[in-house]
């Protein structure tokens, strides 16, 4: 609660719309105790007083009344019609959202339908029409408007009630035997509460506005009976001549209405739990640079990775995901990077290219050279122009990196144009080759596809297209397997080794899988808590691995052949990156640690062909 | 008396009715399958994207209604789909730990729900019994206290697994329970449930599309292709000695240190169209062996072999 406030009031603008709404709030609860003149008592002799005039403060209107007076009551009675309204349309819409959401199929149309059939109306018309059926009066008013708005409600909550309502947690409910009521009580309701509070908060201003419409209309409040709406209707034949009547009233709904959509703005981005973690919504368009230190010397690599430091600064807290990573590839080489979640090999890869997202993310030392050239001192224009083009990349999700509304062919073609300037029929011509590069069979056909109409296998196939769209020197593919069936795998890791040996495609390939890097990489390197603990030949890192980590990580991991049996597990969990231990991050896990691995920092030993960061290796370097 | 029978059980999807011709066929998730569990086994159940392995996991608890064939729980019939009549007696742990539990949920709220609805514990009960299945999936107690978002995912999983086990069930249906997890965290997970089963004489089923895990963890494996069962056989010998030609692709794709990288036989890697399901053997397009017999007869599931079983015309001998 304290952090909600917290991160509400660094919102200035929210703050300014929280202040003066409490100054409101605080006037209109003190108004019945105020020494206030009575609001209905008419004085035709003192009509139309000028502000600031002896008694009045803020004059008076057309029938003599106390303008100050009428305003605060008004206020009073307008706030609470509004309020009440919003509560109404929260409470009845909300809960027409989630029975529809929750039990959707013919439940869900019925209702939906139902609702839509309201929102057919203009508001104003709908309203009108329930005020005309139940007579003038604010009673009427605040059921008009709280009908009007419950389709608002019901459909932003159904909305949310569908996405959840197909989560694991409500099956869980279900199997542990909780009926329908109860699962929507205690499991969506605390779930959908934070949006309807979202809802509510921007929309009360509106059904301010709105009762006080109808009361303009001399539908709401009836004399004498002051509020804001009914105020400003009664001044309106004054404006020219007295316009003060019409102002006062008229700034005061100016400062409610205002203050709550400020505060209501404020409350929305204090609640969305992607700009609570601090990200803004907006990354930039490369990764933030902060290099401290030298810059490492170029070297003959294709592309070096040399000492990278990148890290992620939430809050106050700072996560080396990538703590001083050396890694380098040479032409028609594979490099496998094995890490498991957390281990780093995914931010290493990703600011390679300046990829990683900033704010929070910062690349806060050590080189990447693509060619001798450094990319991370780079331009965004030379390193935009590089992305794609010279280095491209693979992920692990085709159905989330290709866009969902463009035909293949056309994301194909756009990724070939923005590198080269060619007209369309060529770009769409290549496209075509490069899906039968890619083995998809009927390439002219597939290539209107959407992504939607291919399968994952093909999807991921198109993914590989496009990364070789305009002939890199170097693919970096970040896991591109594990969203596949092993039948659809085997094949694309086939297409990729072929590729690779028929264009000297360098590839850095992340995987946490070994049995995918036996099979295609020459090199490995196996990462931890951000850092490289073990880097060689594949075949020698596999059969004779010199971390515990490595190979305690390779016995965990069954075998198919092996039949039934007990694994080795690796007891406890990885450090988290923003509290690393002193020493090795793995000494806590490694039953061989000495007292000089918890405290002493351990070096990478060895050459650039087989090093081990260990100080009691199990195999000889 | 096996601990889970299910005989013809089957699922067909109905589509919508179009505005204009008749309602389409329908979409078979599951076709009618029957095997049988026996008490303390684990039968690992493999397949892979869209075989009809969920669809029939979620009947086996009662999430969805079957619309053919029928379960029987220790010679007990299932027929109707309610998860609070199934609870006690079959459980589910899920693939995603962390989305399986309420974020806005305590730990203790969601252990302490099964006992509450299915069992309406007491108070002091339901405490030493979460506090008693808590020790045995090696949980610390003040856990119980924290939010679903405060765990690890090899944590979240114990929490889920405990959760079953608390319904006190005689049948966990396992649905990719690791496969979300890091290898590491993999195996520690694996190696509990292996001792679980012990101690509480547990059945499960275990699904899974990881033939290394499977083998690992089952005794029976079951192997599922376009809602259909391809072959049944011992976990020790099915990988290894298959019968049925896609099991083989299976066994040969999987990626193993020390085998070359060679993309196994097949012709494709699209499924049926499951809106316009092929005649005869679904696996016919993709089958090296497939005769004209494969492609209009659907084959039936025979021994082949001691103690495998095939769907296949042309099973593959030794």
């Amino acid at each position: 609660m304290t952090a909600f406030l917290k991160l509400l009031f660094r919102n200035r603008l929210a703050a300014l719309g929280a202040v003066v709404l409490s100054v409101i709030l605080i006037l209109v609860l003190l108004t019945p105790v105020l020494p206030l003149q009575n609001p209905d008592i008419t004085a035709t002799a003192d009509r139309f007083q000028k502000p600031f005039t002896e008694g009045h403060l803020l004059g008076t209107d057309h029938l003599g009344r106390d303008l100050l007076s009428r305003l605060l009551h008004g206020t009073r009675l307008s706030l609470a019609v509004g309020i009440a309204a919003a509560l109404i349309a929260a409470t009845i819409g909300s809960a027409i959202g989630i029975v529809a959401g929750y039990f959707g199929g013919r439940a869900d149309n019925i209702i939906m339908r139902g609702v839509d059939m309201l929102m057919a109306f203009p508001y104003i018309l709908l309203a009108l029409a329930i005020v005309a059926a139940l007579g003038p009066g604010l009673m009427n008013a605040l059921i008009a408007v709280a009908a009007v708005n419950v389709p608002f409600f019901a459909r932003n909550i159904r909305g949310i009630t569908v996405g959840l309502a197909g989560r694991e947690f409500i099956d869980a409910a279900r199997l542990a035997g909780m009926g329908h009521i109860r699962i929507i009580l205690t499991e969506l309701l605390p779930n959908v509460l934070p949006v309807i509070i979202i809802a509510m908060s921007t929309t009360v201003g509106w059904m301010i506005l709105e009762t006080a419409g109808l009361s303009f209309l001399g539908l709401g409040s009836q004399p004498p009976q002051a509020d804001l709406g009914s105020m400003l209707g009664e001044a309106r034949s004054a404006l020219i001549s007295h316009p003060h009547t019409s102002v006062v009233p008229g700034i005061m709904i100016f400062l409610i209405v205002m203050s709550i959509n400020l505060l209501g703005d404020g409350v929305r981005d204090a609640l969305d739990p992607r700009l609570r973690s601090g990200a803004l919504s907006r990354p930039r368009a490369m990764t933030l640079v902060e290099r401290k230190g030298e810059v490492p010397a170029p070297t003959d690599d294709l592309l070096a990775i040399q000492d990278l430091q990148t890290q992620f600064h939430v809050g106050g807290r700072v996560y080396r995901a990538v703590g001083g990573v050396s890694l380098s590839v040479k032409q028609g080489e594979c490099l496998g990077v094995i890490g498991e979640s957390g281990s780093g090999k995914s931010v290493t890869a990703l600011s390679v290219m300046g990829l990683v997202a900033s704010p929070p993310g910062v690349i806060t030392g050590g080189a990447v050279r693509f060619q001798g050239e450094d990319l991370i001192g780079a331009s965004y224009e030379s390193l935009r122009q590089k992305r794609g083009d010279r280095v491209a990349y693979i992920f692990q999700d085709p159905l989330s990196t290709l866009h969902p509304l463009y035909r293949v062919g056309r994301q194909l073609s756009e990724a070939i144009q923005s590198h080269h300037d060619i007209p369309k029929a060529d770009a769409q011509a290549r496209a075509v080759q490069l899906l039968r590069d890619v083995r998809i069979p009927n390439a002219e056909a597939r290539v209107d596809n959407y992504p939607h109409e291919l399968s994952g296998g093909m999807r991921q196939r198109v993914g590989i297209a496009m990364a070789l769209a305009n002939e890199p020197d170097v693919i970096i593919a970040d896991e591109p397997t594990t969203a596949l069936d092993v039948t659809v795998q085997a094949q694309i890791l086939s297409l990729l080794d072929d590729l690779r040996r028929e264009r000297g495609l360098a590839i850095i390939f992340i995987t946490h899988d070994f049995g995918v890097v036996a099979q295609l990489c020459d090199r490995i390197a196996v990462m931890y808590a951000g850092r490289i603990v073990e880097e060689g030949p594949t075949s020698s890192v596999l059969e004779a691995p010199a971390h515990p980590y490595t190979k305690r990580l390779i016995a965990c991991v069954p075998e198919l052949g092996g039949g039934q049996r007990e694994l080795a597990a690796i007891p406890g969990l990885p450090p988290l990156v923003d509290d690393l231990p002193p020493g090795c991050a793995f000494a806590p896990r490694c039953e061989k640690a000495q007292d000089t691995c918890r405290t002493s920092e351990v070096m990478l030993k060895g050459d650039t062909s087989r090093a081990v960061r260990c100080h009691y290796p199990e195999e000889a370097v | 008396m096996p601990a889970l029978k299910v005989d013809n059980l089957a699922k067909t999807f109905t589509l919508k009715k179009p505005l204009f011709g008749a309602a389409p066929a329908g979409v078979r998730a599951v076709r009618p399958m029957s095997f049988q569990v026996e008490t303390g086994e684990t039968l690992g159940v493999v397949g892979e994207s869209g075989c009809g392995k969920s669809t029939l996991a979620r009947m086996l608890v009662g999430l969805l209604d079957a619309s053919e064939g029928t379960i029987e729980i220790e010679g007990k019939a299932l027929d109707n789909a309610d998860p609070a009549k199934f609870g006690k007696l079959i459980q589910y742990v899920f693939q995603d730990p962390n989305s399986s539990l309420n974020p806005r949920k305590t730990i203790r709220q969601v252990m302490e729900a099964p006992l509450k609805r299915l069992y309406r514990m007491p108070r002091s009960e339901r405490e030493a019994r979460v506090s008693q299945i808590f020790a045995s999936v090696n949980l610390r107690e003040e856990f119980l206290e924290r939010y679903p978002h405060e765990f690890s995912g090899g944590q979240a999983q114990r929490i889920g697994i405990a959760r079953a086990l608390a319904a006190n069930p005689r049948i966990i249906v396992l649905d990719e329970p690791v496969s979300a997890l890091d290898v590491s965290v993999q195996a520690q997970v694996l190696n509990l449930l292996a001792d679980l089963k012990t101690e509480f004489g547990l059945t499960y089923l275990f699904i899974t599309h990881d033939l290394a895990v499977v083998e690992a963890v089952s005794d029976r494996i079951m192997v599922l292709y376009f809602g259909s069962v391809v072959e049944i056989g011992d976990a020790k010998r099915i990988f290894a000695n298959p019968r049925h030609p896609y099991t083989k692709l299976l066994a040969e794709s999987a990626p193993v240190v020390g085998r070359p990288l060679t993309a196994p036989e097949q012709k494709g890697t699209e499924l049926p169209d499951p809106l316009k399901p092929p005649p005869g053997c679904a696996f016919a397009g993709r089958c090296p062996n497939a005769t004209d017999l494969c492609r209009t007869q659907e084959p039936e599931l025979e021994p082949v072999g001691e103690d495998q079983l095939a769907a296949c015309h042309h099973p593959i001998q030794d």
